[in-house]
């Protein structure tokens, strides 16, 4: 299991703050630069692959653009942690292949901790207080189409099955 | 024999016939058969041409896709010219005859142009797409690649969503519209309040608002955190399909049953209820607009589909008629559709407005979305009749929105600071 860095947000984390409109029809790259800065100008250049973010409730609110969740694939997001996501954002993240955990505790993480989860089994593993905090329960269909990399390489091996 | 089955609500009822299921329960997790989809110029064919190429199939069914040009409208630049370049082009190769090109914004050119039914399961690729909810459609928006999954395969999963109903009692009083009811409920509930659920508009109140009003309700239903809002189509929601050549079927039957359970029943007095504002920068900063009265607009922007319908461009026009604007005031329209806009020219509502001072802006997403050149610079301070006033969205982040209904916008461009449309209502016949 690897373990990643926490950085800590606040609730209603909005859209565009995630995707910048003035950006949506720039590249995956450049609105990647313009992820979260309006809250955090550093985020993007020094979020490290595999660091998790963790935020408080109604994560994603807003637009239905999928920027919102792709800008965080892009920069290599383990996983976004918060009580609660906006039902929009919630879909977006797993079709793109990016992990989002329903945890009533994440206020409970602090900023800089290093952090492991299985989402299989619910569980958040802050190692740097050694506490495991549970998380609900991700759908096997939905962790399943995780694993194939999000919606369209699922698709993608659905239809091939189809056609044998 | 009779049959007794379990009384179901509308969402239910809808879920039902989608999933091809006697009955649905509330958490229970479904596969669906679509039965429109609609797609705007952002999140459409530039997004899901390429994955229903990669997946090497066309669109499942032409006949059931509309899409609609809006949000790079007009274009301003070499981007955003290709981008509708390539929304036709991908319109003429797909085969899809239900295009609106350049004719207004998507939530209210869907349901003019006759495409909604009653009891239907529609899927709209932008997060303002519960407005179809208010002509008894199971209406929610999707990103890119899930609509591109429901492009490529005709299905959808959900998760039978528990019902919120929000009845609201009485008649609302004069000066008090749908969106005032939505900055309330979104300061009550916030804007999570709607827990992803269906959200139920009922009562009388409910009722005696005009479809355009309902859009309203529906329509914020993004903004309270709901997937879908509805109202339970009526004689009115029939007639007003019929008169736009649309079928509205077997409506009388998609109603809730008066004893399905619902999550939550919320009932207000509509008598009570006064014009709300929202402070920068969310929705659920409402308050009753006499706590703004020391707010001094740069900009007033009467735009977006939930604030600048026919019936939004009336209802300022009907305040501003052989008045002036307070001078120093920008005080922008922008008509939600080409339809609307052309009836409110031919009436003589669109006169009205420009004989106040106000200046006329193409019918599109405008500022509302912030993708065009069109935005508000620093520290300036706007009211606006849209739905969602986050920091940065409408221009530069520190740009100050505050949210209203198109009659308190027009009050306050007569007054020069935020003020309550009821009195300026006194005195107007």
């Amino acid at each position: 299991m690897s373990s990643g860095k926490a950085w800590v947000f606040g609730e209603n984390v909005d859209t565009d703050q995630l995707a910048p409109g003035a950006f949506m029809k720039s590249s995956l790259e450049e609105l990647s630069r313009h992820c979260l800065e309006s809250l955090r100008p550093e985020f993007a250049s020094q979020v490290g692959p595999g660091d998790f973010v963790v935020a408080g409730k109604n994560f994603g609110m807003g637009s239905s653009r999928e920027q919102a969740a792709q800008a965080l694939v892009h920069l290599k997001v383990a996983a976004v942690i918060a009580p609660s996501f906006a039902g929009i954002f919630q879909r977006n993240a797993f079709n793109l292949g990016l992990l989002v955990l329903e945890c009533p505790q994440a206020h409970q993480l602090h900023e800089g901790d290093t952090l492991a989860v299985d989402a299989r089994k619910g569980e958040i593993f802050n190692q740097k207080t050694g506490e495991r905090l549970r998380c609900a329960a991700v759908p096997e269909f939905l962790m399943e189409m995780l694993e194939n990399g999000g919606l369209v390489p699922h698709l993608e091996r659905k239809l091939r099955e189809r056609k044998r | 024999m009779q049959i007794h089955s379990m009384p179901q609500t509308l969402a239910e009822k809808i879920l039902s016939r989608a999933a091809r299921k006697a009955s649905v329960h509330p958490g229970e997790i479904v596969t669906c058969q679509v039965d429109l989809a609609m797609i705007h110029d952002s999140g459409g064919p530039r997004r899901v041409g390429p994955i229903l190429r990669r997946l090497g199939v066309p669109v499942w069914d032409p006949e059931r896709v509309v899409v609609i040009t809006d949000h790079y409208v007009p274009t301003f630049d070499a981007d955003s010219e290709q981008i509708l370049a390539l929304t036709r082009e991908w319109v003429r190769a797909q085969g899809i005859s239900r295009f609106h090109d350049q004719q207004g914004i998507c939530h209210v050119v869907l349901p003019e142009q006759g495409h909604l039914q009653p009891g239907t399961l529609v899927v709209g690729g932008d997060s303002h797409s519960p407005t179809g909810g208010a002509f008894g459609c199971y209406m929610f928006g999707v990103g890119a690649t899930e609509m591109a999954g429901v492009l490529a395969t005709g299905e959808i999963w959900i998760r039978v969503p528990e019902t919120i109903r929000l009845e609201w009692r009485g008649a609302f009083a004069p000066g008090v519209v749908a969106k005032d009811v939505m900055l309330f409920l979104c300061g009550k509930l916030g804007m999570d309040g709607g827990r992803y659920q269906a959200v139920e508009y009922a009562g009388e109140a409910i009722g005696a608002f005009s479809m355009q009003e309902r859009m309203t309700l529906s329509n914020m239903t993004a903004e309270l955190g709901g997937q879908a809002g509805l109202v339970a189509p009526d004689e009115q929601t029939a007639a007003w399909l019929r008169e736009r050549g649309a079928d509205p079927g077997d409506w009388s039957k998609w109603q809730s049953d008066p004893d399905a359970a619902v999550a939550e029943h919320h009932v207000f007095d509509a008598s009570q209820l006064t014009p709300q504002v929202a402070a920068p920068h969310s929705p659920a900063n409402s308050a009753a607009v006499e706590k703004f009265a020391s707010v001094v607009p740069d900009v007033l922007y009467l735009g977006a589909c939930t604030g600048a319908k026919l019936e939004d461009l009336r209802a300022a026009a009907r305040l501003l008629q052989n008045r002036k604007i307070r001078t120093g005031l920008e005080f922008w329209v922008a008509p939600a559709s080409v339809k609307d806009r052309e009836q409110a020219k031919q009436e003589g509502t669109l006169s009205l407005l420009e004989e106040a001072g106000a200046k006329l802006l193409p019918s599109a997403c405008g500022l509302c979305a912030g993708y065009g050149p069109q935005r508000l610079g620093p520290g300036q301070v706007c009211l606006s009749s849209t739905a969602r006033n986050f920091k940065g969205r409408m221009g530069d982040p520190s740009a100050q929105v505050y949210l209203a209904s198109p009659l308190t916008l027009a009050a306050t461009a007569l007054a020069g600071r935020i003020a309550d449309p009821r009195e300026f209502l006194k005195d107007v016949a």
